[in-house]
């Protein structure tokens, strides 16, 4: 079984992000890029199915700026993805059409399992891995923290709002990951200068024969009210005081 | 407009994100409901009471028992023949259905809307909460999840809904609901709790959280939260998570209690209306956000705070 992976290029988690003065944006001049941290775990959980002979090959697809190839399809590949697809584009492409783009690989590449991150902690939209799901009329495993194929089914354990839950999903399928999930390892050196071996293959959007028109248009980034630092208080008893006033205790 | 929202419950009575959702449709137009479950007609006639509140969708079928999206997706699709919008709660249903609805609708859906500001105009947080966007869409129908923080909720009486049956194409036979494991608690819920206090990774270990945290949150009524750091080391189960991965809580005081403040945790945490820290780090970035802060060990100032209440 193919296991088919997207992964996103965005902000590194550590950095703060700064909103453009003008409100046009958050400001990506000149700051680290990695790769999401959700698909780093949805790598992970392919290269691991397939060190246990469930995958038999792990194929890693990105759609942005063609630097993404240097950087996060690096990373991909050092991690033991074994080749990977660039869709290069300068533009920002919204999950509807993300979706769409990576429904017309799926039927390409013809995958027995999808593996995205749940979201991408740029736009935090939590959608395209439905989106894809829907596209192809697949079931969906979404924020899953654990993942078990037997035959041609999967048993995902999902991230729900009360706690846990598991379903039962008929192959062909897609799965989205939560933090949970695994550990990622790191990608060594060797294994980076072995990945500069494996493919690439570069497409455009153009290839795929499907129209990007964004649907949402921003308007503005602002950056959100901002709180500030209140007193410190020196002793328990003025805590307990705050409270009091507070009306949280009597 | 016409605006449908799902409903959130748990099949005897509504949730409360479902309230905040009902107010943020209101501002876009008529507000119709759709109940999907099995034998949740109860649920029904709950929500029809809700102020405001127009027709009652209810589609009673064991297909939709566990709001399985591959089940519920494609009626909600087909509803939205005769609604203009729907409106999710975000939370892991909302959240789990909502894209897949838009996809079958051909339409980018807006996630978790902060305010409404025109009948196509919304605001969204994007990088954890660290920017603000205005958007506007061009799309004809709507789809839309909503975050329960920012809009109030609507009252549960007053309204005079109709319940009317509807039934979709039910069960698609791709995916089953296996079982859960959902944790027991019985303090306030942590979405809709008015204190909540919450502990990260000083507290060792989970005898401690135990013992230090949960008194004081009995002895203010208050839910129970922790950080990234606190889940992932085992003291408190997955969904205690307060942050942008896990819960976004908005309540009347939250005490973070060793947790440093990383952008992960403040980004579900940041619109509390008070914020109080407890950590022996004076420069801890909690601090920078903090109406009240105190430095000290909490092993000695909770069980302190928590005797003098």
């Amino acid at each position: 079984m193919k296991v088919l992976v997207p992964v996103k290029r965005v902000l590194d988690y550590n950095v703060k992000p700064r909103v453009k003065v003008d409100g046009t944006g958050v400001d990506l001049a000149n700051v680290k890029m990695s790769m999401n941290p959700f698909d780093e775990i949805a790598i992970e959980e392919a290269v691991r199915l397939k060190e246990k002979g469930v995958a038999t090959e792990v194929v890693v697809v990105t759609i942005g700026v063609p630097k993404a190839e240097t950087d996060v399809l690096l990373t991909a590949r050092a991690m033991g993805a074994d080749r990977a697809i660039l869709i290069a584009t300068e533009d920002e492409v919204e999950p509807l059409a993300v979706a769409k783009l990576l429904a017309k690989v799926a039927e390409e590449e013809q995958p027995g399992l999808v593996i995205l991150g749940k979201q991408a902690i740029d736009d935090d939209s939590n959608q395209t891995g439905q989106m894809l799901a829907a596209l192809l009329g697949w079931p969906q495993g979404t924020f899953a923290s654990k993942v078990e194929i037997s035959g041609d089914r999967v048993a995902v354990t999902r991230e729900v709002d009360g706690g846990l839950e598991t379903v039962d999903l008929k192959l062909p399928a897609i799965v989205t990951t939560d933090l949970r999930l695994n550990e990622p390892r790191y990608a060594t050196l060797p294994n980076i200068m072995k990945a500069k071996t494996k493919p690439v293959a570069k497409k455009t959007i153009a290839d795929y024969g499907i129209d990007v028109t964004p649907r949402l248009k921003t308007l503005k980034v602002v950056e959100p009210a901002k709180r500030t630092a209140g007193v410190k208080v020196g002793s328990v008893d003025e805590l307990v005081e705050k409270l009091k006033s507070l009306g949280v205790a009597k | 407009m016409k605006t449908l929202v799902w409903v959130e419950h748990d099949n005897s009575h509504v949730k409360d994100a479902t309230l905040a959702a009902v107010t943020a449709a209101a501002k876009l137009g008529e507000v119709h409901l759709l109940v999907a479950g099995s034998g949740c007609a109860a649920v029904a006639d709950e929500a029809a009471k809700i102020e405001g509140v127009g027709k009652v969708h209810l589609a009673d079928d064991a297909a939709y028992g566990h709001a399985l999206a591959e089940n519920v997706a494609p009626l909600i699709a087909k509803l939205m023949d005769s609604h203009d919008a729907v409106l999710f709660p975000a939370t892991t249903n909302g959240k789990n259905i909502a894209p897949r609805v838009a996809a079958l609708l051909d339409v980018m859906q807006i996630s978790d809307i902060l305010s409404v500001e025109g009948p196509d105009i919304f605001t969204r947080p994007i990088y954890a909460g660290n920017a603000i966007a205005t958007v506007q869409t061009s799309d004809k129908k709507l789809v839309i999840t909503v975050r329960g923080t920012a809009f109030a909720k609507a009252a549960t009486s007053g309204g005079s809904g109709t319940v009317e049956a509807v039934s979709g194409e039910g069960d698609k036979g791709i995916s089953s609901f296996v079982g859960a494991e959902i944790a027991k608690s019985e303090r306030p819920e942590l979405t809709s709790a008015k204190v909540i206090v919450s502990g990260g990774r000083a507290l060792q270990n989970s005898e401690n959280f135990h013992s230090v945290i949960e008194p004081l949150a009995d002895k203010l009524g208050a839910a129970v939260g922790a950080s990234r750091a606190a889940v992932d080391a085992g003291y408190v189960p997955n969904d205690y998570q307060v942050g942008q991965t896990g819960k976004i809580v908005a309540p009347e005081v939250y005490i973070a209690i060793g947790i440093s403040g990383a952008i992960q945790h403040l980004a579900g945490m940041k619109d509390s209306k008070t914020i109080i820290a407890i950590n022996k780090d004076e420069d801890a970035p909690i601090f920078q956000v903090a109406d009240i802060g105190l430095v000290g060990d909490l092993f000695k100032i909770v069980p302190e705070l928590t005797e003098k209440l």
